[in-house]
């Protein structure tokens, strides 16, 4: 059996000196390991980094095997965001969170589509955090753990929602929060529907830190896994950036 | 097949690196052939590197002398410290005989498969050597995402020494047609280009 399909690395784990068991995210194959032969390699190394976008060709006597993989570099994400902290960190970030959170085998077409745009913008800089964060709260709905972020879980209003129960996922309004804003996550304006804001750093921590809690608790912690480590360094670097900005 | 001696020989041998069982057999075998002249001096010479080789306090380099011939050479620029993953890099900067300043061997990038976070990067050593004579610190990681992942971090580390932070380029390999080259390489060095001088 073989198959050839568009990739994203999500992870390496070596295998052997010179061989790795790649995860790469496929949009009809989904989260799918294979061997990557000479992934550590010296030829094989400049490909076979997590965030690079492929062209992959998966090889298996069977559907179930593990089979290997042969690839092409169709976008060098990784040596690309090398030289920016907030890229490289977003897109360990990603990649450690799709690498964790999805299903293996399990077809998740939007959810490439959305990293795709992410690997793709990241080193040019036309994606920022806010692009990360919207792709992460696609993921949670995608496994099934959406936000409903449309209308205020209390009133029912549309408009002035600023917060999310951070038990039900469902947006609250500024009005109907009232005396319990301190137990609610914020919710920044570049999350709502159809936003296609930038937003600002606070926004930025804002929003990583409501996706972060509903994957920790729904995708990771059904698992009984913590949120990977990039993920927590990416919300760190934010955090501080965004106490550079308060301060400034 | 040859008794449990040969056996053990070949399974040690099938531990190293670059070796399997097929070329652990071929070296026994060849050792086994001429041991006078082969296996004796190679055991003799193991057992002699077992017993001297340690590594360095200073730096972490592996040597049979503490602190190692590199901490120990005065000639030696000691403004310039050279912070690398392992020995082995060490030894290959070493190979250039470019760089006259020290090193220090870090022996771990962080990586999110491996499992190695901030807290698993002892740094208290390298933090003790800036003591007013280092003025510049060359980060010579790997030029992956783990890598350069630590190449922020230490930057960011370092930064309240005042300390000057560089790392090494990235870029065409010396003999390298463009043509030949993966699309990574080339961008960076594209974008790392400077005045010809």
């Amino acid at each position: 059996m073989e198959w050839d399909e568009p990739g994203i690395i999500l992870s390496l784990r070596p295998y052997g000196e010179a061989d790795a068991i790649a995860n790469v995210l496929t949009p009809e194959h989904g989260a799918h390991r294979g061997l990557a032969r000479g992934a550590l390699s010296r030829r094989g190394a400049a490909t076979w980094q997590p965030g690079n976008a492929i062209q992959v060709r998966w090889v298996g006597r069977l559907a179930d095997q593990l089979g290997t993989y042969g690839a092409e570099l169709v976008h060098p994400a990784a040596a690309l965001a090398m030289e920016n902290r907030l890229a490289l960190a977003q897109l360990a970030a990603a990649c450690a969170v799709a690498d964790g959170a999805l299903p293996e085998r399990e077809a998740h077409p939007a959810v490439f589509e959305g990293l795709l745009r992410l690997v793709a913008g990241i080193p040019a800089g036309a994606l920022g955090p806010a692009a990360l964060i919207r792709w992460e709260a696609l993921l949670l709905a995608e496994l099934g753990y959406g936000l409903d972020l449309s209308r205020c879980a209390v009133s029912g209003e549309t408009q002035g929602l600023a917060w999310v129960s951070p038990r039900t996922g469902r947006a609250v309004s500024d009005a109907a929060a009232g005396i319990w804003k301190e137990k609610l996550l914020r919710l920044p304006p570049l999350l709502l529907p159809d936003s296609g804001e930038e937003g600002t750093r606070a926004d930025w921590r804002d929003g990583l830190r409501l996706t972060g809690h509903f994957l920790a608790r729904d995708a990771f912690g059904i698992h009984h896994r913590p949120l990977p480590q990039p993920r927590l360094a990416l919300y760190d670097l934010i955090e501080k950036l965004a106490g550079e900005n308060d301060g400034g | 097949m040859g008794g449990p001696e040969v056996e053990r020989l070949i399974a040690l041998l099938a531990k190293l690196p670059g070796m399997g069982p097929r070329s652990a057999r071929r070296a026994a075998l060849r050792m086994l052939a001429e041991p006078e002249t082969r296996m004796l001096p190679l055991a003799a010479a193991l057992s002699e590197a077992a017993r001297t080789v340690s590594a360095c306090s200073t730096c972490g380099n592996l040597d049979t002398r503490n602190p190692c011939m590199v901490c120990a050479d005065n000639a030696r620029d000691r403004s310039l410290v050279c912070v690398v993953e392992t020995v082995s890099d060490l030894w290959a900067l070493e190979r250039t005989h470019t760089h006259h300043g020290l090193y220090h061997v870090l022996g771990a990038t962080l990586s999110a498969l491996g499992g190695v976070t901030p807290a698993d990067i002892d740094l208290s050593l390298l933090l003790r050597r800036l003591d007013g004579t280092v003025r510049e610190i060359i980060l010579a990681l790997p030029a992956t995402v783990d890598g350069a992942a630590t190449t922020h971090w230490l930057t960011e580390k370092l930064a309240a020494s005042g300390i000057a932070v560089t790392r090494l380029a990235h870029g065409v390999p010396i003999g390298g047609s463009l043509d030949i080259l993966d699309d990574g390489t080339l961008a960076t060095a594209l974008k790392a280009r400077r005045p010809v001088e």
